[in-house]
């Protein structure tokens, strides 16, 4: 399973908007309406049901938002987040998530910079492009498949690639020169599989929104197919890129299989080599979603205060940046009365 | 060169760019497939298919496997990962039946019975419980429901009654379950709901015009319109469900461990692993070659149970065209 649903979180946009503030039909033929307790007991029992299964769903995820909000509160302080985690037997000693931050920064740059011309390219080559026209099925058939594509096999996949002797620049190696393919470069490679799908349905039904009439108005000014995707196209999806970019790093941040095992266990920052910069990126380290797991009790250092913590600023993030992805949807939604990503049931 | 790219491009070339980046991702999936196959390979060379059935210790025959030097002989790929399987059918399908019950009571409750005002509440609160990580999920789990259930739900004598055979912390059968299940209703709540909405309204009406009261012409026209859409959600469900790794591998009580229903109530709090999730507990061990390629072949089928249900969602959801169901 991917960490986070973002086709669930994006279709139930759809359906939000497609319902809108429609009341039900019991609600507004209130006074004509059959009482439930004249129908049949199989229809009342299944009324019960519903009731109770759709006001159940939201008591849990409100129970899960608030039990976390309560710890993340508890234990969350200030200097955690700039302290550098350290090895210690008691949880006060044990440092702050700085480290992991950064972390999860450097791999949601990597990530999103692989992603995003693959996601772009791919999905103007289908939506104005697109011939032969079974390749291009062969071509969304394959995105669709790394949609499904459980990340722990990716993470798999991943160390098989960067485990070959000729991938050795690119990360961590041991004493001995075995090459032990994990470093933030293969992590973040491979991060950039999991936002793909996201970043290329975003784009290509923002394309497939725009009426034709637009394209033709471009051509009938003896503009380029490419010059319209530049000059026309390009701008005008601008806002579904940026909705496909955030569900991708709203994935990338929440992403814990990869982590394990194509970055290893340790916390700190671990630079391979002596140039700055690119040493940072050669070596290990960990992310929010490693320090959460190894802080837990299934991992090594048994620090549920920490893994609280840690786990409150992941989901803070999440949330925030699900947010953001509304706002744009409903700004462009207003701007141009076109449908963003998935607008249309 | 840096002139010549700021000039505008002709088209052709422009096209063959962009489909060249669109063929990198095909090649991606393959080498995908590849890769995982080659690394694979051993240990159907070795066992065939027979791997995939019970027989000994699989715990053992991993340690075993563990240890092995650099070059292996043939008797070290020795595998039978039933318990995995088994592990693996059985959190998935248990999750999906449960998911499912839920999934459509509760769209229904959103589409037909919400009030406004409360449907403006629900759907962004399923929404959120799509978009938790999963590694909150299972830190959940781990320090919430499993001290629950191993200190208040398991009772003494029921501990004692398997201690020889496995030991019962709370991690196990019931809380993977119910967690994977509050997982994946999401996705299926999205996909029963979009199919509900898209019925045509005429449809509902023309049965409630007959006197039919609103929840029987739900049941009998529009969750009926709405059966292929139910049956790609739980398909997709399932994808969904096989592959979740990490949050397994932190409730699960990871012990390759087939819970047997024989054993009653205990059967619930049995611990347990899945292939996901085992690829998860054994990756330190990945370096030994005979381990390395076991997980591999682990992580071979479930790729290739995420494609087959990709397929077999996409069949399913051919009939829906007829409605102009967009699913």
């Amino acid at each position: 399973m991917s960490s986070q649903d973002w086709e669930a979180w994006n279709r139930l946009g759809a359906v939000e908007r497609a319902l809108g503030g429609r009341e039900p039909q019991w609600v507004s033929a209130r006074g004509r309406r059959s009482s439930p307790l004249t129908w049949r007991w199989t229809d009342r029992l299944a009324l019960a049901f519903a009731w109770i299964a759709g006001v159940g769903l939201c008591l849990i995820a409100g129970a899960i938002v608030a039990y976390m909000g309560y710890r993340g509160i508890q234990y969350l302080r200030p200097k955690l987040l700039l302290e550098r985690p350290a090895i210690s037997t008691t949880q006060s000693g044990s440092g702050g998530f700085l480290d992991p931050l950064i972390g999860t920064a450097l791999l949601t740059a990597i990530g999103v910079l692989l992603a995003v011309p693959l996601a772009v390219g791919g999905a103007l080559w289908i939506a104005e492009y697109g011939r032969p026209s079974w390749l291009a099925r062969v071509v969304e058939s394959s995105i669709e498949m790394v949609a499904g594509t459980p990340d722990i096999v990716i993470a798999l996949f991943g160390l098989s690639i960067f485990q070959l002797s000729f991938m050795a620049p690119f990360s961590f190696k041991a004493e001995g020169g075995g090459v032990f393919g994990r470093s933030y470069i293969a992590a973040g490679a491979m991060m950039s599989l999991i936002a793909l799908p996201p970043m290329f349905t975003a784009t290509r039904d923002g394309l497939q929104a725009i009426p034709a009439h637009m394209r033709e108005a471009a051509f009938a000014l003896g503009k380029t197919r490419i010059a319209t995707i530049r000059r026309v196209l390009l701008p005008s999806v601008r806002s579904n890129i940026a909705t496909g970019v955030t569900l991708g790093v709203s994935r990338i941040i929440g992403d814990t299989a990869i982590i394990v095992l194509l970055l290893g266990d340790g916390l700190r920052l671990d630079p391979q080599g002596s140039f700055p910069g690119v040493g940072l990126l050669r070596g290990t380290g960990s992310t929010l979603t490693s320090y959460v797991y190894n802080n837990s009790p299934a991992g090594e250092g048994a620090a549920p205060q920490k893994a609280y913590a840690a786990a409150f600023v992941l989901l803070l993030f999440v949330l925030v940046l699900n947010l953001v992805v509304d706002r744009i949807g409903r700004s462009q939604a207003d701007a141009t009365g076109l449908t963003v990503a998935g607008a249309v049931v | 060169m840096l002139e010549r790219l700021r000039h505008p491009w002709p088209d052709h070339r422009a096209e063959r760019t962009l489909g060249a980046v669109s063929l990198l991702v095909c090649a991606l999936v393959v080498a995908m497939v590849v890769f995982v196959g080659i690394h694979a390979w051993p240990i159907f060379e070795h066992n065939g298919l027979a791997w995939l059935g019970s027989g000994g210790d699989v715990g053992r025959q991993v340690a075993d496997m563990q240890n092995t030097t650099q070059h292996p002989p043939p008797s070290a790929y020795h595998l039978r990962a039933w318990p995995l399987v088994y592990g693996t059918i059985l959190t998935t399908g248990v999750a999906v039946v449960l998911a499912l019950a839920i999934a459509i009571f509760s769209s229904i409750f959103i589409v037909e019975l919400a009030p406004a005002r409360l449907r403006r509440i629900a759907i962004p609160v399923i929404r959120l419980l799509a978009s938790v990580p999963s590694v909150i999920y299972g830190l959940i789990g781990i320090l919430v429901l499993v001290p629950f259930v191993g200190n208040d739900l398991i009772t003494t004598a029921q501990k004692e009654s398997v201690q020889n055979v496995v030991e019962l912390t709370g991690a196990g059968l019931s809380v993977t379950v119910v967690i994977l299940t509050v997982m994946i209703t999401p996705i299926m709540v999205a996909l029963i709901c979009e199919a509900l909405v898209s019925v045509p309204n005429s449809w509902r009406e023309g049965a409630v015009a007959l006197g039919v009261n609103p929840v029987r012409a739900m049941l009998a026209v529009t969750l009926r319109a709405a059966r292929p859409a139910i049956v790609a959600a739980a398909v997709l469900a399932t994808a969904r469900a096989l592959g979740e790794a990490i949050m397994i591998s932190m409730v699960s009580g990871s012990r390759a461990f087939s819970p047997k229903p024989i054993d009653g109530w205990v059967f619930f709090f049995e611990p347990l692993r899945t292939l996901a999730s085992g690829i998860v507990d054994y990756h330190e061990g990945i370096g030994a070659p005979a381990l390395g390629s076991a997980l591999y072949a682990w992580a071979l089928v479930l790729l290739f149970s995420a494609f087959v249900l990709s397929v077999g969602g996409y069949l399913i959801k051919l009939p829906l065209r007829k409605y102009q169901v967009r699913g």
